[in-house]
């Protein structure tokens, strides 16, 4: 995946992300209309598809809001890249399939703006208007056969057969 | 090497003997919860995994507390989905209408959670019921989904920090202040990914109530969980709930234990701790503060809406008048709590002193409904978030503390210690 950086501070919590006066939409375009209203209330707008968050350390702390990484996925972000996560908002996004990446390095050297590029399977991120790349451990293979499965409710379904057999 | 109580609750419930921190396990959980701003996409979500039924009637809870009585058609939507799923589903554990409250003060209060339980709720504050010795914590929807059809998830074995209290805590010091005092001392992140294990001597002398505030905020400091080990007071406590004599596994942490940290608080000076905007994080002593005048005081939420915390505010309010154009709001946690603080004449007091007596919800807490902030105005909250934008407008400002230092806010009308209103030693 490809696209530009759009840098975030430290401790970006799921009430910037999105606001709690919009949990009563589960429908993810609307959400990602609103996503980082707390920050920018034109954020959504300014987002090319395939952009990537480049933030500090724990992000998305807070709320338990599966809605955060929702509207960040359905805004057009293609991958978050942080320094740490909030733990939930950690599992919620390997549960819908929001890319995530914790990559102190790459967090300090990254500037806004900047053009990047990841690759999971080399776990590498290249900074393209810098001409660096920088290394990023990959998932612990558990929640790797929960990707490879496409996401938790597919691993469910897997689970549930395989306890009727 | 010994296990802590963390270690050994989710041992138990992996059909392990041993874990160590960093271990990946599949847990059996006693308790999977969920509230009407995390159903509605966990429903969907479950439909999908193809199960006929959920993994454990008994097991599965829902409350409405978020958006009931709902405040506009899209919250109604929201809350009809889940009353026909749990029809659909003939599910036992629904609470709704006058049957709700917030959810973490009700489900202790109706002794679902018991000690050495493992709890997982679609929402962050489920690490509220360390407090009785239990490893609960917070998960998202598609995960509750999941943990519905499977009774069981995925959980990494927490590093440990232990914090000890040791000291003598002054008047109208409560867990809310210790809490506050930590996330202010060890940050926001400073548990990232671990369990706070709460002890020493202050610990286990304070209420349950004031129990539950603490391990309620151990998420505000990034943690997995907060937890307690059932003493004396917790074993009471469960006595008057556990109406139906469930079993409850009574766990400690080995003294060879192994620990990621070990800290130590000397309470004995520690004055009333409020946090400003907009971190939980960003705490300050109310001896060392500037005048803060305000406009909304909140008392009530999953942290401090529980008996002691309105006795403590009537104490305070009681032959007191809110201050003038401030407006105080409070919300007991349950229904139980509401009918025990009018037969106390608790809510009398509030309302002589121009308070508003609210349902037994969320209410503003999270920007829901029932006292949004406008653009620049002021709350001092019983809360346990102060977000941009967290209870309203983008520019509105929260503050958080105990419920003795929000009553005696809405008197003088601006962020105020006790002392200014009570007089030392009154009672």
């Amino acid at each position: 995946m490809k696209g530009k950086a759009w840098k975030l501070g430290d401790n970006i919590d799921t009430d910037v992300i999105i606001p709690g006066k919009y949990l009563n939409i589960s429908d993810p375009k609307e959400l990602g209309k609103h996503c980082m209203e707390g920050i920018d209330k034109e954020f959504s707008q300014k987002i090319a598809p395939g952009d990537i968050l480049v933030a500090g350390e724990n992000f998305g702390c807070g709320s338990s809001r599966e809605h955060a990484p929702i509207a960040i996925q359905a805004a057009g972000i293609s991958c978050v890249i942080a320094k740490t996560f909030a733990r939930i908002f950690y599992r919620n996004s390997i549960n819908i399939s929001l890319p995530i990446i914790e990559c102190p390095k790459a967090v300090e050297k990254i500037e806004e703006k900047d053009l990047l590029e990841v690759d999971f399977g080399r776990g590498k991120i290249s900074d393209i208007r810098k001409g660096e790349e920088y290394d990023f451990l990959p998932f612990p293979s558990f929640l790797e056969e929960i990707i490879q499965d496409g996401g938790l409710i597919n691993y469910t379904r897997k689970k549930l057969k395989e306890r009727v057999h | 090497m010994g296990m802590t109580i963390t270690e050994k609750i989710i041992a138990r419930h992996a059909g392990t003997k041993i874990v160590k921190p960093g271990d990946l396990v599949m847990a059996r959980v006693d308790i999977a919860l969920g509230n009407d701003v995390t159903l509605p996409i966990a429903l969907d979500e479950f439909e999908k995994t193809g199960a006929k039924e959920v993994f454990d009637k008994e097991r599965v809870v829902f409350v409405l507390d978020h958006f009931t009585p709902s405040n506009n058609v899209q919250t109604a939507q929201q809350c009809l989905k889940i009353r026909r799923f749990a029809e659909k589903y003939g599910l036992i554990h629904v609470y709704d209408g006058g049957r709700a409250g917030i959810e973490h003060v009700l489900l202790p209060e109706m002794g679902m959670v018991l000690p050495g339980y493992l709890v997982i709720g679609a929402d962050s504050h489920t690490c509220t019921y360390g407090a009785l010795g239990a490893f609960s914590t917070g998960i998202g929807s598609t995960e509750l989904a999941s943990a519905m059809a499977l009774g069981e998830i995925w959980l990494k074995v927490p590093e440990t920090i232990k914090i000890e209290y040791h000291g003598r805590l002054g008047e109208w010091i409560t867990g809310k202040d210790l809490i506050l005092y930590t996330i202010g001392k060890i940050g926001v992140d400073g548990a990232l990914y671990k369990a706070i294990e709460f002890g020493g001597e202050v610990i286990h002398q304070l209420s349950i109530d004031s129990r539950f505030a603490m391990c309620n905020m151990a998420i505000e400091a990034g943690a997995k969980n907060g937890i307690i080990e059932a003493d004396e007071i917790t074993l009471e406590y469960v006595e008057k709930v556990n109406l139906q004599n469930k079993e409850v596994q009574i766990l400690e942490s080995d003294v060879d234990a192994s620990y990621s940290a070990i800290l130590e608080f000397d309470c004995t000076l520690i004055a009333p701790q409020v946090a400003f905007p907009h971190s939980p994080g960003n705490v300050k002593s109310i001896n060392e503060i500037e005048t803060i005048t305000i406009d909304q005081v909140v008392i009530g939420s999953c942290t401090n809406g529980r008996m002691e915390d309105l006795r403590i505010a009537a104490r305070i309010l009681k032959g007191k008048k809110v201050s003038n154009n401030l407006r105080l709001l409070i919300f007991p946690a349950t229904p139980h709590i509401y009918q025990k603080a009018i037969a106390e004449g608790i809510l009398d007091i509030f309302l002589e002193a121009g308070g508003t007596i609210c349902p037994p919800r969320c209410g503003p807490c999270f920007g829901g409904s029932m006292g949004l902030l406008a653009e620049g105005e002021r709350c001092v909250s019983t809360t346990n978030r102060n977000f941009v934008g967290r209870m309203g407008h983008i520019k509105s400002e929260v503050y958080l503390s105990s419920p003795a230092v929000a009553a005696a806010s809405a008197v003088l009308g601006r962020l105020a210690h006790p002392e200014e209103v009570v007089s030392k030693g009154a009672k």
